[in-house]
């Protein structure tokens, strides 16, 4: 098939960006989305101009790197995956796509569609984490968790920090993901011991790092690609509250 | 002294550990501080490593070339984690565990570093609990596992088909802790260009900020490299594309030996490759092997679609060949088979490179629901790829290349032959021999990087005390700069009209065809020659637009591929000058007469050590004998 493309370059953080478009012949339906970019990025080489800048690592849907909004959606129209799954098959010939950075004040464009998302990082660093010395953990079995605990603590934790939800957020608001992390360890024994610490340190990080407020409207959990609750959030909440 | 002492601790072999932590040089807490160690990478090993050094008061500097040290490639291992826990009162144990490695290693791995690691195995799990990994769990609350390749026990510890992911934030969330409290600084979007030796002693690195091109210099008293395996050689790979080689090859040609790069594993449950463009071969986890069952039909080139195959049409070759363990045979053999059969015209799919792998039976006994619990993620990335739901046809799936055995030659401290200079995880050879069994690179990694290295590397750094810290003023830093500009400078102005991944695909087709699943003297022989003129045009045709001074991803791909030009050399090598076969090493020549691997341990019960001796010379062989002390050597049947 044939597409044209409609791709945001912006030299560097400093400069304006813009839309450039390009024209992609013979686009097989059995590429993936960054298979397509690949394919644009080695005739630009080839005629020795400035290929796209875009992360991308694993491509397989779980290292988190690659995002980028594709037609009004981040990772593109089709739910629940990232754009290193985003198929071909899903556009028609003669289709414009149109291909932008997350946008989103805490995640400053570095380069055409690459953002910084260290702020994400950041809030880890401020307490997504169970304060354990390696050889003070006591024998794995003498932890009992409820089953049904331990799955819900695993369907919070398969969060890949990918920007997503922020991005798809009028508010720019990382709840989602921050709520991600607070729920997998609230939901864990383990977790409950600093779980007032964590939350308040997590939540204060959060909000000096300029993402904005929840207004819940569900956007997030609608583009997660990994299918996040909006109940997380509701838990965060209820976490907070409780921290003080 | 020869060149190659594995320091292998005297004594019985389950006391070895026990014995040399007990005699082990310590550091005190107010010099740790003092001393400063880089760990390149951050995946299970890298991100263990770094923060248990950081708990231990160490001044530690970690790098990784991604945006975040959540994303190194230990994030997509799928199926789980092994532990010698025996909560299956299944007649588990460390002995055991170690056994199996070694078998599965096809008796090519060192006794006492897979004891080891069997041993820590349960105190990774323990930890891995404390820090909060969700592993599945039994209604009673307990720790649930399930079965591999190549074992008759339940011992892997898995969280769905995400295990990986769930162990990697696991390190990420100690990392974190750690950096909090400042013990560790992050460099993310850093490349390692190369290492800066100092009288014979690793001393720091040349990193390139990925986002400005800035050349920087870190200077440490002990460098770690957590870096990886190289399977992107093969350009399609289970691999995260941008995972590479460079770092352990830049410290190869410094004078750390690189041990048995031929030993390379291609998994054999991937999905296949569907088109020319296709940048990526994705792993559908061994742990479906658990519950579905391998086919090809019995007629040859059948196109029929799978499930209009009656059942006394299909073949299921692994159950018929190796009764013993049926479809759950190690990686290297399951591997073999598939390809036996394809190569022999009974492969389907399109390109009849592909074999089924059919749930039917298991969803019928056990119900959608049970399997759907089990696999659920891993089904629907099958149909996201596919396009085909595999609750109602087989999944097809061929064999891609996948983990490296072979890796940095190191001791039993897990140092290199560089002093000073470490290799943990999937970058040194240490642990899988000839061929690893499935769950257990998890578990290396993470044992590597939070229970051995933190002990070892006090051994090494106790008389490191009285050094100051070490200015990066020094003329070797000096010197290892220019050299490493010197390299890009090059790359970006031969101005050609071919791109860093075209060479690459190339390279890896050569490999795959003569270096993959099974090889011959001809073949490997063909491989070097066609190398070396890829590897001319290159140096020739290369075109990497823009400058050194900005991002230049194409750079960073073009310096990753020069690389593996040169290991590409070694590996073939490796390969021809290892005339038998052993685990993931098949030589058609070497082979029984029912087509299993035929070992010659006489002459060759040895790790390759190869020594780089310069430019355009070739390699020097160093043996480091193996001596099996514990286990006796055996033809390794699954039959």
């Amino acid at each position: 098939m044939n597409l044209i493309l409609k791709i945001w370059r912006q030299k560097n953080p400093k400069t304006m960006g813009n839309f450039v478009t390009y024209r992609m012949d013979d686009v097989s339906p059995e590429m993936s989305f960054l298979e397509m970019l690949d394919a644009l990025n080695k005739k630009l080489v080839e005629e020795d101009k400035d290929p796209v800048a875009f992360d991308h690592d694993c491509r397989e849907g779980i290292c988190g790197s690659c995002g980028m909004y594709i037609n009004g959606h981040p990772h593109g129209p089709v739910p629940a995956i990232t754009t290193c799954h985003l198929s071909m098959r899903y556009f028609r010939d003669g289709d414009t796509i149109w291909v932008e950075p997350w946008r989103a004040k805490p995640f400053p464009v570095i380069k055409d569609l690459i953002v910084d998302r260290s702020a994400f990082d950041k809030i880890q660093t401020a307490g997504g984490f169970i304060s354990v010395n390696t050889g003070a953990a006591p024998e794995a079995n003498s932890i009992l968790v409820r089953k049904k605990k331990s799955d819900e603590a695993f369907d919070s934790s398969v969060c890949i920090g990918c920007g997503a939800c922020v991005a798809a957020c009028k508010n720019a608001s990382a709840m989602l993901f921050v709520s991600a992390k607070i729920s997998q360890f609230a939901l864990l024994p383990q977790g409950r011991i600093e779980a007032k610490e964590r939350v308040r340190a997590m939540v204060e990080k959060m909000d000096e790092l300029g993402f904005g407020s929840c207004s819940n409207t569900g956007a997030c959990e609608a583009e997660c690609p990994k299918q996040i609750k909006l109940t997380n959030i509701a838990r965060l909440n209820r976490e907070y509250y409780k921290a003080f | 002294m020869g060149k190659l002492n594995s320091k292998i601790p005297d004594g019985p072999l389950a006391q070895k550990w026990t014995k040399y932590k007990a005699s082990v040089k310590l550091v005190n807490p107010a010099n740790k501080k003092k001393l400063e160690i880089i760990v390149v990478g951050t995946g299970l090993s890298g991100a263990s490593a770094a923060s248990a050094l950081g708990e231990l008061g160490y001044s530690v500097k970690n790098f990784c070339y991604q945006d975040s040290p959540r994303r190194a490639h230990s994030v997509a291992a799928q199926g789980g984690i092994n532990a010698a826990k025996n909560y299956q009162n299944d007649g588990d144990s460390i002995y055991r565990l170690f056994y199996d490695m070694i078998k599965g290693g096809d008796y090519r791995a060192r006794e006492a570093n897979v004891y080891r690691a069997a041993e820590v195995s349960n105190d990774v799990i323990d930890h891995y609990t404390a820090l909060g990994v969700p592993f599945a769990r039994d209604y009673g609350g307990t720790l649930d596992t399930r079965s591999f390749g190549g074992v008759q026990v339940s011992r892997t510890f898995y969280a769905k088909g995400q295990t990986g992911q769930q162990c990697l934030l696991g390190c990420y969330s100690s990392l974190n802790r750690q950096i909090k409290k400042g013990n560790v600084t992050m460099y993310p979007r850093r490349e390692m260009l190369d290492l800066v030796v100092i009288d014979g002693k690793a001393r720091g690195i040349i990193a390139r900020n990925l986002l400005t091109g800035e050349i920087e210099r870190h200077a440490a008293h002990a460098v770690v490299l957590a870096t990886g395996g190289y399977g992107t050689i093969y350009y399609l790979s289970t691999l995260a594309v941008n995972s590479n080689a460079s770092a352990a090859w830049k410290a190869h040609k410094k004078g750390a030996f690189f041990a048995n790069p031929s030993f390379i594993q291609i998994h054999p449950t991937c999905v296949p490759q569907l088109n020319e463009f296709q940048s990526k071969l994705t792993l559908m986890s061994e742990s479906l092997r658990n519950d579905g069952r391998i086919w090809v039909p019995k007629m040859k080139d059948d196109k029929r679609p799978a499930n209009s195959i009656p059942e006394e049409e299909r073949d299921y070759y692994l159950e018929r060949r190796y009764p013993a363990f049926g479809n759950l045979v190690p990686r290297d053999v399951a591997s073999r088979a598939a390809k036996e059969r394809c190569d022999a015209g009974y492969g389907v799919g399109e390109t009849g490179l592909a074999v089924n792998l059919d749930f039917r039976d298991a969803i019928k006994k056990q119900g959608k629901k049970a399997i759907e619990n089990k696999y659920g993620n891993l089904f629907e990335m099958y149909k996201t790829i596919t396009g085909i739901d595999p609750y109602e046809e087989p999944m097809r799936i061929y064999p891609a290349g996948h983990y490296t055995m072979g890796g940095l030659w190191v001791d039993y401290e897990l140092m290199t032959t560089i002093p000073g200079l470490y290799a943990i995880g999937e970058s040194n050879f240490s642990d899988h021999g000839a061929n690893r069994l499935g769950a257990s690179s998890l578990m290396q990694a993470a044992g590597d990087g939070y229970f051995v290295l933190p002990n070892t590397i006090s051994n090494y750094l106790a008389d490191e005390i009285r050094v100051p810290k070490i200015s990066t003023d020094k003329p070797e830093f000096e010197e290892t700069e220019n050299s490493a500009v010197e390299r890009l400078n090059k790359l970006i102005s031969i101005k050609g009209k071919q791109t860093a991944s075209s060479f690459h695909k190339r390279l890896g087709k050569i490999l795959w065809d003569h270096c993959g699943m099974t090889r011959n003297e001809e073949g490997l022989k063909k491989a070097l020659t066609l190398i070396s003129e890829l590897k001319k045009e290159f140096w020739k045709d290369l075109n990497v637009p823009g400058t050194i001074n900005e991002i230049n991803m194409e750079l960073e791909k073009a310096g990753r591929v020069a690389d593996y030009f040169e290991l590409a050399e070694l590996l073939v090598t490796d390969a021809l000058d290892r005339k038998e076969s052993c685990g993931a090493h098949f030589r058609e020549e070497f082979q029984t007469p029912d087509g299993e691997a035929q070992r010659n341990d006489e002459k060759f019960t040895y790790v390759a050590a190869w020594e780089y001796a310069g430019e355009g010379k070739p390699h020097i062989l160093h043996k480091e004998e193996l001596k099996f002390e514990e286990v006796e050597m055996k033809v390794r049947s699954y039959k």
